[in-house]
């Protein structure tokens, strides 16, 4: 008996996670604050249908949530490789300011072929901007945090030259249509999104490219001596970054018809960074879960909804999202979560210990 | 066998009182139950082996004793009194000091803040900087090292780097030390260097609890021997009652069957590879400060061993043939034809593949699952645009596990989760499956026990003789011995012989060589 092994390798094997579990507390966690909501708004779950259009909170929390979606959705990539993206909300202004520049002073400012360009303008530039954060990090080896910390100094000063320092308003149907406009009754906004998450976890994980970034991740030495590239995989998360930002950009303006070089994507980074630990990446770079930022970005923005649902005053909404975030990350965390229960567990057995040890003592000693 | 001791042998009728006793012990992990029932009794004043197979549960019982992990039952008592370490701090605070298989020091500080951080000397309030370094530098001379304690621990090799985190342990005035595997990377000379401390700290009365799989090492230091076998308690026994051989049956459960089957030297044909071209040849290869320029010719199906003390320049020597670290100059050709390795990647893709010594920090990918380690230097390869289609890789992972019975064998467990021997096993499994022509190993045997040991010696003589070039290191001269058609013996940075390896070659000229630089 003794030679078969003591282990149930029936149960599912060691350290094996159904693929769900990972994603099980960010889910739990924003249930509890949409039914949180709930109490207050017995409205908050419905949902109507208005000239053709999905009107209600939820679809409210998927609309203004889409921006933040996509900055996270770039921003996982970034931090599964033990980076980070700072510059995300500077790529916000200036995709914003482009694009609302160009369509102003086009002359056919309402046309489709002005809001392609206006697009493809803000895309070009941004794509250009993730290669200059991917060649400082890679090429030259400057750290991520510091990389990224120059764009987005520079960057905000740049949307703010742009407009010069104006706010640009713009009036074009097909450039409303990105934040604004609905398809098939559903936000546009929303579809852009999704269709983006979709496409990226489709290619990180059915190319090989998701593992060797959890690769160079958790382990940049091992992947180097494994004959990983990590340069190109460095510049095109970066990338990818940037052109998640710059849609998420061209969205936030054209939602609300400006450019703004000084608010808009203001701080969005920290919101991105937020969503993607709270989406169970962790920081430290390795395995990521695009899922996990998608429930993430979705519990930061019901958050700020439930800020004005609720109608906290607007001097302690701050505060009052602060503490929410860190009961969602003690929540989260594996440590706390042990010591509580531990803490519980122990109150009985550990008279039980001693109890038990006295008379192996004399047992020993005898 | 058992050397003969001054210390009092515990004896069941009046012995002293077991400073550290636990029972009982029970630790299941998700899907494992790693220990099931373990007890453990150490005497103040003896060296205890904890023996066991890879995976076997000896790591883990440490870990739960000194409070990494918590138990899930059993109970230990420490000094007389029941304790339930919280972490491992606790666990040293009770005077228990611990060094864990896997070092675990600071890379990027020096040498002295690694031995003494968190009791460093204080003056005013503030550290004390020169006291520390003299001090640091005092504990490390106890095992003959000299080291710049000034310098970062990272620019150490790991043999050096393990003998700082013993030097650490050491230091706490402990009643028990564990140490977990201490030996796996080191030579001769520091492992007798390492038994001295270990006799005098027992002679002092502290109890050694002492992770091998090296069975000799067992037999020369040890008092008490206590076997595990898959998470359960095989037995405790007084070393006196074992031979090596009856160890062994206690640790596996059966016979050892391929236990030097491998016939002592593997060098049948070695002339004939010898002539013609060379798979690979290095002339003059130098990097200043690593490694003085040497000549190396390695030919298809041969085997050549790197001898040499710690830090004679071993590794050194494979890193650039494998363009891991960049020569300063000398030049390369594989088949005759002239290439330059400046990177990992250009010695990948002519043939060539390093298994580092270091396989926490230079090897795998701890989040990783097992199949995807297994599949990682394949996929990098290929690229990210040309993923394995999953069935290959299902199909590589299953293969691998059982070539080489990694266990628990689910490809779908985190590596980081594996014992320490299994792990290595992901490892070598990682290069093995990319076939190369040339197959560097650096201490591929590290942490393995001594069955699997045996199949992975067969295993590279079986590739030599498919014609694989196979450039072998090994702390353990028996190994290099054992499998090398020739001898590369380095010392201070320097390649100061090659030796055909026949019948002449015996350890004691190997290891005069080695010392004197100089072939008698
Ligand atoms: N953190 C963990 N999570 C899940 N399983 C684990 C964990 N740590 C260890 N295990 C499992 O527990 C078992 C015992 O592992 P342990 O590391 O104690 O072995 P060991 O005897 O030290 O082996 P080795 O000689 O290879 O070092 C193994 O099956 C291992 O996979
Ligand atoms: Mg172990």
């Amino acid at each position: 008996m003794t030679t078969q092994p003591a282990k149930s390798e029936a149960a599912g094997g060691v350290g094996r996670r159904p693929a769900g579990h990972r994603l099980l507390w960010p889910a739990l966690i924003l249930l509890a604050l949409l039914l949180g909501n709930l109490a207050f708004h017995h409205d908050f779950f419905s949902v109507r249908v208005r000239d053709g259009h999905l009107y209600g909170s939820l679809i409210d929390i998927l609309q203004f949530g889409a921006p933040l979606i996509l900055v996270a959705l770039g921003m996982t990539l970034v931090i599964a490789t033990r980076g980070i993206d700072l510059s995300v909300g500077s790529t916000v202004a200036i995709a914003g300011a482009l694009a609302c520049g160009h369509i102003s002073t086009a002359a056919r400012p309402g046309s489709v072929a002005t809001m392609l360009t206006a697009v493809a303008l803000a895309l070009g530039v941004a794509l250009a901007l993730g290669l200059a954060n991917g060649f400082l990090v890679s090429g030259l080896g400057v750290q991520p945090i510091v990389a990224t910390l120059i764009l987005m100094v520079a960057g905000r000063g740049v949307a703010q030259l742009i407009t010069d320092g104006q706010i640009i308003t713009v009036t074009s149907a097909p450039y409303k249509m990105i934040g604004g406009g609905y398809w098939l009754t559903f936000p546009f906004a929303v579809l852009l999104a999704a269709g983006l998450v979709a496409l990226t976890a489709f290619v990180t994980r059915r190319s090989a490219l998701g593992m060797l970034i959890e690769s160079v991740g958790g382990n940049p030495a091992a992947s180097r001596l494994v004959g990983i590239r990590a340069g190109g995989l460095l510049a095109l998360v970066y990338v990818v970054s940037a052109l998640c930002a710059a849609v998420a950009g061209l969205m936030i303006s054209s939602n609300v018809s400006s450019a703004d070089g000084n608010n808009a994507g203001l701080w969005i980074e920290l919101d991105a960074i937020l969503a993607v630990v709270v989406g169970g990446t962790a920081l430290t770079g390795g395995r990521f879960s695009v899922g996990g930022t998608v429930l993430g970005a979705l519990i930061i923005q019901t958050l700020s909804t439930t800020v004005y649902t609720l109608g906290v005053p607007p001097e302690t909404s701050l505060v009052f999202k602060a503490f929410v975030v860190i009961v969602v990350c003690l929540v989260q965390s594996p440590v706390f979560r042990a010591k509580v229960l531990r803490r519980r567990r122990t109150t009985t057995p550990r008279s039980h210990t001693t109890a038990g040890a006295a008379p192996q003592q004399q047992e020993a000693g005898a | 066998m058992a050397s003969p001791s001054t210390t009092p042998r515990p004896t069941d009728a009046g012995g002293p009182r077991p400073v550290l006793e636990a029972q009982g012990i029970r630790k299941q992990f998700p899907g494992v139950l790693a220990l099931d029932g373990v007890a453990l009794r150490l005497f103040p004043g003896e060296v205890h082996a904890l023996m066991g197979e890879n995976g076997a549960g000896k790591s883990t019982l440490i870990k739960v004793l000194t409070g990494v992990h918590p138990a899930d039952g059993g109970t230990l008592v420490v000094d007389g009194r029941p304790h339930a370490f919280a972490d491992p701090l606790q666990a040293q605070q009770a005077g228990i000091s611990t060094v864990y298989q896997e070092v675990n020091l600071c890379p990027n500080i020096s040498v002295a803040e690694n031995i003494l951080i968190g009791r460093e000397p204080r003056r005013f309030g503030l550290i004390h900087w020169s006291a520390m370094r003299q001090r640091a530098a005092e504990l490390l001379t106890e095992l003959d090292l000299d080291l710049d304690v000034t310098s970062l621990l990272d620019s150490h090799s790991l043999a050096v780097q393990q003998l700082v985190a013993i030097v650490r342990a050491v230091d706490v005035s402990a009643k028990v030390l564990v140490l977990d595997e201490p030996t796996s990377s080191l030579d001769r000379e520091e492992v007798a260097q390492l038994f001295t401390l270990v006799r005098r700290l027992r002679d002092r009365g502290v109890a050694i609890l002492f992770v091998t799989h090296f069975i000799d090492q067992v037999f020369d230091l040890c008092d008490r021997v206590t076997v595990l076998r898959n998470g359960q308690l095989e037995g405790e026994y007084p070393i006196g009652e074992l031979t090596p051989v009856t160890l062994v049956q206690r640790m596996i459960g059966g016979e050892l069957a391929t236990l030097d089957q491998l016939s002592g030297r593997s060098h049948e044909g070695a002339a004939v590879r010898a002539a013609g071209v060379p798979f690979l040849r290095a002339r003059q290869l130098t990097r200043t400060g690593s490694i003085e320029p040497y000549d190396l010719d390695i030919h298809a199906g041969e085997v050549i061993g790197l001898a040499g003390l710690l830090g004679s320049g071993r590794t050194e020597v494979a890193r650039l043939l494998f363009g891991a670290d960049g020569a300063d100059a000398g030049e390369v050709s594989i088949e005759g034809e002239k290439v330059v390795l400046r990177t990992p990647r250009h010695a990948i893709a002519r043939g060539i593949a390093f298994c580092s010594e270091n396989r926490k920090s230079e090897g795998l990918v701890g989040e990783l699952t097992v199949r995807e380690n297994i599949i990682l230097a394949l996929q990098a390869a290929r690229g990210w645009t040309r993923p394995l289609a999953r069935a290959t890789q299902d199909e590589l992972a299953r293969h691998w596990i059982e070539a080489l019975d990694i266990r628990p064998a689910d490809p779908e467990a985190q590596v980081r989760h594996l014992s320490g021997g299994n792990q290595q096993k992901v490892l070598l499994a990682r290069w093995l499956l990319t076939a190369p022509r040339l197959l560097i190993l650096d201490e591929p045997t590290r942490g393995i026990d001594i069955g699997a040991k045996a199949e992975i010696q067969k295993l590279v003589a079986r590739l030599a003789g498919e014609g694989t070039s196979v450039l072998f290191i090994s702390a353990e001269l028996e190994e290099v011995l054992r499998l090398s058609h020739r001898i590369a013996v380095l010392r201070d940075h320097r390649m100061v012989a090659t030796l055909a390896n026949d019948d002449t070659v015996t350890p004691e000229r190997l290891l005069t060589t080695i010392a004197t630089g100089t072939d008698s």
